[in-house]
């Protein structure tokens, strides 16, 4: 619906439409080659890993390497604390993002300036720089080498409070105006005006805090000490360092299970994502 | 702006005095309060999450400290070790390289695709693009490093297997200095163009049509078009890319730790690699410290000047 209209008449594209897309179908099959080739490697029995070219569609599918990757790792526990990390931190991300992001880009308060400095300033700081202070504090929580401990601190995103400022800054403010005109308070103008608006924007962080921390390697390996709170991609290391029999097929199919709960929000995240992404802007 | 109309009463039980004279301050108060609500949970969390530790950072960077032991007062001495250090040096300038040429070629690659996505074609075969060029963003870096490990070696990889097709002959990738850097930047790009791609996408939508039927009208097209008429309007969304983008280049770890975990030499090694080695390898947490202010420090730097210069460059609508 977007830009069907302009495309018509007058307006010429530089290039023929069927170059453009050939042009980008070359560039996704690059993007995607590497995971096709992760998948199907993943069928093929260890012997034929390494076949060029390779078989895209294996001759003869197995499953063996999946049977390895459950024999040597408690894919099912690994799982389970992935996905309770991962989606508390991703709801939570885009709470607080949400109501922070819109505070700073529609609300006068005071030491507003200096507080988005400092949110700004802690965007710009290196999870790396600060992890032993950081292991210190939950330390004297009480919430190493627990699950709590990677959830509660990953709730405030100064990313995400930046991404939803700039997002909220983008909308026209004479929405928000007409409504205050029409007397609704502070809090109704961001209900029912703003916050509807405001899908598209969390949907990339709620997307966004899923991904980094599904994915999530570092804060795992320094919290969680004992083996019933890792999380996938701690298992799936402790698997790479395991085998001593070297066997790529198995480290794929590992590669490929842990992708498929991310892959699966991706497909039904795609839906906010696609609805929102049209339908911002100024739909008046 | 005042207002001195009244608006339409939703309750008329009580009489309410003139709008113009109670409003504003009402209005005020309430506004604070909101944000401070709003504002409490992100600030809260930031405090004791990242302030307290960044002041943390910095004391510990004046001590010398293995964990083990009762932390002794150090000084400066931390700050010398780390600037006498080669491997140090060399990480900084390596982290630099890599920045500059990862960030230019993920913005690049990343405006290129979206702005032809967002030309003519079928929906469903540009929602089929939009979802291909974003998906490696769903992967984790340590396993797509893996498995480009076995794509990048020299003799059985699929790149140069590729590369061999069009008649170019293996290239070291992982075993010679430009080689593994080349390898990182581009395993690093494949996996990150996804996310300056989709602010791009939402960013181009963001723009009215009436602007590019005023453009058309204007005759502009093609490449003017987006010269003149596109990256201005997309400039807000430019800087968020770009300051993530940096941001993110100068924390990179997964990828050279396990494509070449910083070889060959000290090719590939970078500040974060050489934060966690300090830190978690050889448990000198005051020297990992120093390294890390000093990384927070050059983030700073670069960001306040993009923000500097954003001012001439960035409109916003």
């Amino acid at each position: 619906m977007s830009h069907t209209t302009l495309t018509t008449g007058r307006v010429r594209h530089s290039l023929a439409p069927w170059a453009r897309i050939a042009g980008l179908a070359v560039c996704a099959l690059l993007t995607l080659g590497p995971v096709i080739w992760t998948v199907s490697t993943s069928l093929r029995t260890p012997a034929e890993s390494f076949d060029l070219p390779p078989q895209i569609v294996p001759s003869e599918p197995t499953v063996e390497a999946y049977r390895g990757v459950f024999a040597q790792i408690d894919v099912w526990l690994l799982a389970l604390n992935s996905t309770l990390v991962t989606a508390l931190i991703a709801v939570g991300q885009m709470i607080t993002a949400g109501l922070a992001g819109y505070a700073f880009a529609r609300l006068e308060f005071r030491f507003k300036k200096p507080l988005f400095a400092l949110v700004l300033a802690t965007m710009m700081v290196p999870l790396q720089v600060t992890i032993v202070p950081v292991f210190l504090v939950l330390k004297s929580m009480g919430l190493t080498d627990t699950l709590l401990g990677l959830i509660i601190p990953a709730f405030p995103t100064a990313f995400g409070t930046f991404l939803m400022r700039q997002y909220f800054l983008g909308m026209p403010k004479d929405l928000g105006e007409a409504a205050m005109l029409d007397g609704a308070g502070p809090w109704r103008v961001f209900r029912s005006v703003y916050a509807p608006l405001a899908a598209p924007g969390l949907a990339i962080v709620g997307v966004l805090a899923f991904n980094y921390h599904w994915n999530e390697f570092f804060r795992p390996l320094i919290l969680e000490t004992s083996g019933q709170n890792y999380t996938l991609p701690l298992g799936l290391v402790s698997l790479q360092g395991n085998l001593g029999t070297g066997s790529v097929s198995v480290v794929l199919a590992g590669v490929v299970l842990s992708m498929i709960p991310a892959v699966a929000v991706f497909v039904v995240g795609q839906r906010p994502l696609r609805e929102g992404i049209t339908s911002a802007g100024v739909n008046r | 702006m005042t207002n001195t109309q009244i608006p339409p009463a939703r309750s008329q039980s009580a009489p309410r005095p003139p709008a113009a004279l109670v409003r504003p301050s009402a209005r005020e108060r309430g506004t604070r309060l909101l944000a401070t609500v709003f504002l409490a949970p992100t600030i809260v969390g930031i405090v004791v999450f990242t302030v307290v530790p960044i002041v943390g950072s910095v004391v510990l960077s004046l001590f010398h400290w293995n964990v083990i032991d009762s932390p002794r007062f150090a000084g400066a001495a931390n700050y010398g070790e780390v600037f006498g250090d080669s491997t140090v040096l060399v990480s900084f300038r390596n982290t630099l390289l890599f920045m500059v040429l990862a960030v230019a070629l993920q913005l690049l690659v990343a405006l290129v695709l979206a702005i032809t996505v967002n030309g003519r074609m079928p929906l469903w075969l540009r929602s089929v693009f939009r979802s291909a060029f974003f998906f490696p963003l769903v992967l984790s870096a340590a396993s797509i490093s893996v498995v480009m490990k076995y794509l990048f070696n020299q003799d059985f990889g699929l790149v140069n297997w590729l590369l061999g097709l069009v008649g170019i002959a293996p290239v070291p990738w992982l075993t010679s200095e430009n080689g593994a850097m080349a390898a990182v930047i581009l395993v690093y790009v494949w996996q990150q163009f996804g996310f300056s791609f989709l602010l791009f996408v939402g960013g181009l939508n963001n723009i009215p049509k009436e602007v590019h039927e005023a453009a058309a009208l204007d005759g502009a097209t093609g490449l003017r078009k987006h010269l003149h008429v596109t990256l201005p309007l997309l400039s807000p969304t430019l800087l968020v890319a770009s300051v993530v983008g940096i941001i993110n280049a100068l924390q990179v770890f997964e990828q050279p730790y396990v494509l070449t975990n910083g070889g060959p030499g000290d090719s590939t090694r970078t500040v974060v690699m050489v934060i966690y080695e300090t830190a978690f390898e050889q448990l000198r947490f005051g020297t990992a410290s120093a390294v890390g202010v000093l990384l927070f420090v050059l983030i700073m730097a670069v960001t306040a000047l993009q923000f500097r210069l954003s001012r001439r460059f960035v409109h916003y609508q």
